[in-house]
């Protein structure tokens, strides 16, 4: 039920609020000083409930999510983990809340030392030049790598290169981002082992080729091996390497986008730095890049100098004319960033080598006990890194029980369902990651669950095709949501 | 297993071809519609668009996945399926009938390069 099916015309929570300097329950002195032409015409159509209506609406919706607070989410590519309380707490100091962006620099001393630490410490993880935590989300801190790619290549006259290059296992976002900045986008095949298929590559690349966005480890869940030979390909042809820090989390501490050839990479600190997955937003998205790309990180950065009493500022255009631009009008989602420094503070560098370990050995762990029971591996005989891949494709056609089903079926016994059917290439996948922060008891439930979905398969076929049964909704029709939107309650 | 009918020539991008006389009429086949799932949006090339082989002409949208629709073959669009605007099921319902566009051809003797029935059945056979 929505908060407006609840509404009665009327009805106030006036005697609730605590209004200074009125009387209680009294409603608020209307604003005065609002010129006339700023004022809307008709009031707003908002829903009228008590306050007590309004938090039990609203409880009553948390009480029905699925949330890693409450459930092992093994979704895989998103990297649901754990965000820890203290991060949050601290982050929700008083004195970087009430910050305004527009405040003098030297008001904001504490909070740009903290941000210049972060750009620091991101350049050493990823083995880089400088950092630019502008970006407000993962998908605009790829656009700014890629932008900052097509701004190399103008800067040196190079304006034939017309092609990014993005494997078939890739992200939906990169080719989005590649053509956001105006690039073509050419698929590179996967090998049967899950590596780029470098012949394919060679035969791909050349004068029109401006980069290449990889993922590595790749979102098949392996790493690329030949990462060295494919960067000197790229290089060799006058193109670019793109990281696509999605899968960061696999690698901290351990090996470094720089050290393997990459020129920029963006980092999602919902994933490998543990903010949380909002709701749409706020994100944060940093750009880092290297010494040939660094002139074009996105302004504005945190600067340090000892200048005029303030030893961090703000640097803009003048510092960096080469800079792609501003992204937003501020200096990006500050309260995000702040979530990823304390939590890589807490970690150190021995925690972040410890982030990368758990991860790995959780989904290998859960990957050999998968396959044990009898569940088919996409990519049998590698190690998985922090994700991999079961398909299900011969279930699907022996028993007619598909991933969506064995997702459903999961939800029934306390599990939140893997990624379905991504990536494409893999027929009736469930993409499978359990992440750094699970427990061998979570993982050993999840195996379980998933061999008695596949005993049901076999006996009792209806239990599993018409699952969920025990959640607040039962299966949604997707395809009519779809087909027939409907996402405005005033149009009713 | 998925119907493959006699008659049609196929693409190795899952698309069938039906020839008049140098002029093609378009769609995607009924072993596509089935690893795509419900379809849930078809977006069109435009009318006078001139296409290279394998250039990109359109989009086939899923519940599952958003899956590009290439040119079998190099030519010019002449018409466009729009029914399928408002009923993409029609793919999923009838995929030999719910045809996408229509292109002339710029070489006729490109037909010769597609897949026949018992080609196309053995490539979907292998996926």
């Amino acid at each position: 039920m929505l908060i407006f099916e609840r509404s009665e015309e009327g009805r106030r929570n006036s005697a609730q609020r605590v209004i200074s300097g009125g009387q209680q329950g009294q409603d608020e002195r209307p604003l005065t000083g609002i010129p006339e032409t700023m004022k809307r015409a008709t009031a707003a159509r908002l829903p009228e409930l008590s306050e007590l209506q309004t938090v039990r609406h609203y409880t009553r919706l948390s009480q029905k999510n699925f949330s890693i607070d409450t459930h092992f989410y093994p979704l895989g590519s998103c990297t649901m983990k754990y965000n820890p309380r203290g991060a949050n707490t601290l982050a929700m100091q008083t004195g970087f809340l009430n910050r305004h962006p527009a405040g003098d620099a030297a008001l904001g001393q504490g909070v740009m030392a903290c941000l210049y630490d972060l750009q620091e410490i991101l350049r050493e993880v990823t083995g880089m030049e400088a950092t630019s935590l502008t970006p407000a989300a993962g998908a605009q801190g790829e656009f700014a790598g890629v932008a900052m790619i097509r701004a190399y290549h103008d800067a040196r006259g190079d304006s034939e290169r017309s092609e990014i290059l993005v494997p078939d296992a890739a992200h939906g976002t990169n080719p989005a981002s590649a053509v956001m900045c105006g690039y073509k986008v050419r698929e590179i095949p996967t090998d049967k082992s899950g590596d780029v298929d470098v012949d394919a590559l060679r035969s791909i690349v050349g004068p029109q080729t401006a980069g290449i966005m990889l993922t590595n480890p790749s979102t098949l869940g392996v790493f690329e091996r030949r990462i060295e030979e494919i960067a000197e390909i790229m290089h060799q042809a006058g193109g670019l390497l793109y990281y696509d820090g999605a899968n960061l989390n696999a690698i901290l501490g351990k090996t470094r986008p720089g050290d393997m050839g990459f020129d920029v990479i963006h980092i999602n600190v919902h994933k490998t730095f543990s903010t949380p997955h909002g709701g749409g937003g706020p994100g944060a998205g940093p750009v880092v890049a290297n010494k040939r790309l660094a002139p074009y990180l996105p302004i504005p950065m945190v600067g340090k100098s000892a200048e005029d009493g303030c030893e961090y500022y703000w640097v803009e255009e003048q510092e960096r004319p080469e800079s792609i631009g501003r992204l937003s009008a501020w200096s990006g989602n500050i309260g995000v960033l702040l979530r990823a420094y304390v939590y890589a503070k807490m970690l150190g560098s021995v925690g972040m080598e410890r982030v990368a370990d758990y991860s790995v050995l959780n989904a290998s762990y859960l990957m050999r006990r998968l396959e044990q029971a009898g569940f088919t591996l996409a990519i049998p005989g590698r190690r998985a890194t922090h994700e991999f891949i079961v398909t299900l494709k011969k279930e699907s056609k022996d028993l007619g029980i598909s991933a969506m089903d064995f997702a459903k079926r999961l939800l029934d016994y306390g599990h939140h369902a893997p990624t379905t059917y991504f990536p494409l290439l893999v027929p009736e996948c469930l993409l499978i990651e359990p992440t750094e922060t699970e427990d061998r008891e979570t993982m050993d439930a999840f195996v379980e669950a998933m061999v008695t979905i596949l005993r049901e398969a076999k006996e009792s076929p209806e239990k599993v095709k018409g699952a969920p049964w025990t959640l607040p909704v039962r299966r949604l029709d997707d395809v009519r949501a779809a087909r027939e939107l409907d996402l405005n309650w005033y149009n009713r | 297993m998925s119907e493959i009918p006699q008659g049609l020539r196929y693409s190795k991008s899952h698309e069938w071809i039906d020839d008049d006389a140098g002029t093609v009429t378009i769609g995607i086949t009924d072993h596509a519609q089935e690893l795509l799932g419900d379809i849930v949006f078809v977006e069109l090339p435009e009318v006078g668009q001139q296409l290279d082989l394998d250039g990109e002409c359109g989009v086939v949208e899923s519940v599952k996945a958003a899956s590009d629709i290439y040119a079998p073959l190099a030519g010019e669009i002449v018409e466009v399926n729009e029914a399928l605007m408002d009923s993409p099921e029609q793919v999923n319902d009838a995929p030999y009938e719910a045809w996408i566009f229509k292109m002339r051809l710029k070489n006729p003797a490109d037909l010769d390069q597609l897949l026949d029935a018992a080609g196309y059945a053995s490539l979907a056979e292998a996926e």
